[in-house]
């Protein structure tokens, strides 16, 4: 069994933070393929068009049969069959981090791998292998034991695998709406130290403020994404203790195009959605970056919410759609310098929002305590991309196997 | 399949050994160089009379045989470059002497060449290969320690040794270094400093792991008639065998392609294992070296621990296992380490040790292992060679 995490102590401010290093990223084209998949939860390998072999290492040819190769999801099964506890290496960050134990594995699908252990498995064991992303965004193997152990997921190893939000102190950006509530509601819950809530307008009252406040673990911060005095004032406050940034900002209003479009609530959504989501990157990136390998709670990752639509545009929604797609854009370029600096950037991408501002919407709309889930399990699980709701999942799996028809459909 | 035609017509000579060093300023370019002033330095001969040229190296980057011959000044008309590492010395031996046997070369300097500078052993690990750089290193970034840590672990279960039989077959091989002036390591190693040894990967410990250097290995590979006319000693190759990625659905590494081949090896040798008077075997790892013993033939894996402990692998012992002292105790310079087993098997049968000699040395079985591209070492090569003219 896994020791439990002990809360982290209090931070000698005289030692110096241990530096986030992460492993060499070089990589074939292939293995990044596999990142991909792993990023959105998936266990997969290559498997032959032709004679239906999976393979391992990445390749770019069925060593079989020489047929071409498609990514597909596998059987999590595996059996260890050697381990090592490595004691001494030229990596920076698994020095700091040694000793760490590997193994290799017989994979139910097929082939051998070498693969993290966790601490509870041993040779001749069963085990139920998850594909990860490691701080770098590479891809990695680490086999957990068959059946829920004791702590599981506090294995030392394994939690540099995830962004687990336990013993974490988290920004919430925008805390004024239900989104926000949700999800320090849920990240409490989730074993967060803190929740630090942002009120855009610190003169206005919100609806569930007195709850918010009355939550021994919240903080109400004044925090408005749209200023950038604001923004860099809470940072130089906060910025070294937020480990995990959230991103609720949402500016929802009906437009079109050319028709039923007012240039004004393009301007706020994209003031507040992506020149804030720059503006909350320059503020918190840096802090967060530095910290990235400074124990327990450690910083560990920058979550955007925002609209699924973003992938293909919306009828009816066309300035939300454009902000999102902007905020998509941002973030892949935030996760690759993210990368360098052992921070997960994370987006989980919603549907319609079961709020005010869709209420002309027919269901399936997507409830804040689901948006709050899929945030939460995104970080525990260290993923890079999740749906919330099965609006945002649906419109995910169409983009993924036709974009040009799903951005088609979406706006007709 | 066709049997091995002879090698008839083909001498190997010259052995040279460029003195390692730990760390090195220069580049594999120099301790190139160093390897061929050598060779001029025991024939007289000198960049236009080189007419083949056979490279091996890590880190001439980027630079591959034909960047070497300009920097050199040699003007070959065959020349090959083998990536191999470990295997690199068999290799280039079977490659040089058809060449000469063919009429393709006349008279071909063999060498393998590697600095090792300040962190170059990380960065050469980071880039070695697709699949270490995609499913190795990122797993601890234990090198080949990791590697062959698992492959360890693996073969003490299934075969029932244990580290107590590989002390014997560690502190021989520092014994016999002993006598070798060049070798990097030369401080008398007892059966307990190798059990207390420090830790690395589980369950391999530091005397297990060689020592990284800079450093230079060559021999010509020529005709006799060229080899009596320079007046140099020569050794004729009696057998050779060669595979790459065998077993390839073996989960963990137990065996090498020698497994496959070597009824080929002792058949066209015309001996079998019991008659070489030593054995130059590929040692990154005693792990290897068990399964070379068993693998080219002198016990079933089974029999390991029994075959070890019967036998004594000092110079003057019943089996003189790398005589040099090998790469665990000489040091290993990149695919230099590679070509050590010739060198030496080379210079005791020509009796010419750098330490002491083998007595009576009439067989050498030189055996190479090369490259983890991924799980495993995947290329495999062994020779058997004899003395033919001593001068």
């Amino acid at each position: 069994m896994t020791d439990p995490l002990s809360p982290p102590v209090k931070k000698d401010p005289l030692k110096n933070t241990r530096m986030g290093h992460v492993s060499p990223g070089l990589r074939s084209r292939a293995a990044r393929a596999m990142a991909v998949r792993a990023g959105q939860g998936r266990f997969v390998l290559q498997v032959c068009d032709y004679c239906c072999t999976a393979t391992y290492p990445p390749r770019d040819r069925c060593p079989k049969c020489w047929g071409t190769l498609d990514w597909q999801d596998q059987p999590t099964g595996a059996t260890v069959m050697t381990e090592t506890t490595i004691r001494v290496t030229t990596d920076l960050f698994f020095k700091e981090h040694a000793p760490w134990r590997v193994g290799s594995v017989q994979l139910e699908a097929g082939p051998t791998a070498i693969v993290h252990l966790h601490s509870d498995v041993r040779p001749g064991d069963r085990v139920r292998m998850e594909l990860k992303l490691d701080r770098g965004g590479n891809p990695a193997l680490f086999a957990m034991p068959e059946k829920e152990t004791p702590n599981m997921v506090d294995d030392a190893q394994y939690r540099t695998f995830t962004a687990d939000p336990k013993h974490r102190r988290v920004l919430v950006t925008d805390g004024r709406g239900p989104v926000g509530q949700a999800m320090a509601k849920a990240l409490l819950k989730a074993g967060a130290r803190a929740v630090f809530l942002g009120n855009g307008d610190t003169t206005m009252r919100f609806d569930g403020e007195a709850e918010m406040v009355a939550h021994e673990n919240v903080e109400i911060v004044p925090l408005n994404v749209t200023d950038t005095n604001s923004v860099t004032k809470l940072a130089h406050q906060l910025g070294g203790r937020i480990d995990i940034v959230v991103n609720t900002a949402a500016v929802t209003r009906q437009s079109g195009v050319a028709f039923g479009s007012k240039l004004t609530d393009l301007q706020a959504g994209f003031e507040s959605e992506v020149t804030g989501l720059m503006r909350l990157a320059q503020g918190f990136g840096p802090a967060m970056s530095a910290r990235s390998d400074d124990g327990t709670n450690s910083a560990a990752a920058f979550v955007d919410v925002a609209s699924v639509y973003g992938l293909t545009g919306r009828a009816g929604f066309a300035g939300q759609a454009a902000t999102a797609a902007a905020r998509l854009a941002l973030i892949s370029g935030l996760r690759g310098e993210m990368a360098q600096t052992g921070i997960r950037v994370i987006s989980v991408l919603t549907g319609p929002v079961d709020d005010v501002w869709h209420q002309h919407v027919p269901p399936p709309k997507t409830a804040p305590a689901q948006i709050a889930k899929s945030v939460i399990d995104a970080l525990t699980r260290g993923l890079e991309i999740n749906c919330a709701g099965d609006a945002a999942k649906d419109l995910f799996a169409r983009w993924q196997a036709d974009p040009f028809l799903t951005i088609r459909e979406e706006n007709q | 399949m066709v049997g091995q035609l002879p090698y008839d017509g083909v001498v190997i000579c010259a052995p040279v050994t460029v003195p390692y060093v730990r760390f090195s300023v220069e580049t594999a370019h120099w301790w190139a160089g160093g390897a061929m002033q050598a060779l001029a330095r025991e024939t007289g001969l000198g960049p236009a009379d080189f007419d083949g040229f056979c490279f091996a190296s890590f880190s001439a980057m980027p630079d591959s045989v034909v960047g070497m011959v300009q920097h050199l000044g040699l003007s070959p008309r065959w020349m090959d470059h083998i990536p191999t590492g470990g295997a690199s010395g068999v290799m280039a031996l079977r490659r040089a002497a058809r060449a000469v046997q063919c009429g393709d070369a006349e008279i071909v300097a063999c060498v393998a060449a590697d600095t090792n500078q300040i962190d170059s052993f990380r960065q050469t690990l980071a880039g070695f290969s697709r699949f270490s750089q995609d499913a190795t290193y990122p797993y601890g970034f234990g090198g080949p320690n990791a590697t062959f840590a698992m492959i360890t672990d693996n073969f003490f279960r299934k075969y029932n040794v244990s580290r107590q039989d590989f002390a014997k077959l560690c502190v021989a091989q520092r014994d016999n270094a002993l006598s070798n002036p060049i070798a990097l390591l030369k401080k008398p190693l007892t059966h307990d400093d190798y059990l207390n040894a420090r830790p690395i990967a589980d369950p391999v410990h530091l005397f297990d792991c060689v020592m990284p250097c800079a450093g230079a290995e060559a021999f010509i590979v020529t005709t006799p008639e060229k080899a009596a006319e320079l007046g140099l000693s020569t050794a004729r190759l009696s057998a050779t065998i060669e595979r790459h990625n065998a077993y390839i659905d073996d989960p963990v590494q137990t065996r090498g392609g020698w497994a496959r081949d070597i009824d080929a090896l002792w058949s066209a040798a015309g001996c079998g294992p019991q008659d070489v008077d030593m054995l130059q075997a590929y040692d990154d790892y005693p792990v290897i070296v068990a399964m070379q013993l068993a693998d080219l033939g002198f016990c079933d894996k089974t029999e390991l621990p029994g075959f070890i402990a019967d036998n004594d692998f000092t110079i003057t012992g019943s089996l003189p296992l790398n005589t040099n002292g090998g790469q665990l105790s000489a040091g290993q310079a990149g695919a230099a380490g590679g070509f050590q087993n010739v060198t030496e098997g080379l210079r005791q049968i020509l009796h010419c040790p750098l330490g002491d000699q083998v007595p009576d040395a009439k067989k050498a079985l030189i055996s190479g292992f090369g490259l983890v591209n991924y799980d495993r070492g995947v290329c495999t090569g062994a020779a058997v060679i004899e003395p033919e003219d001593l001068r």
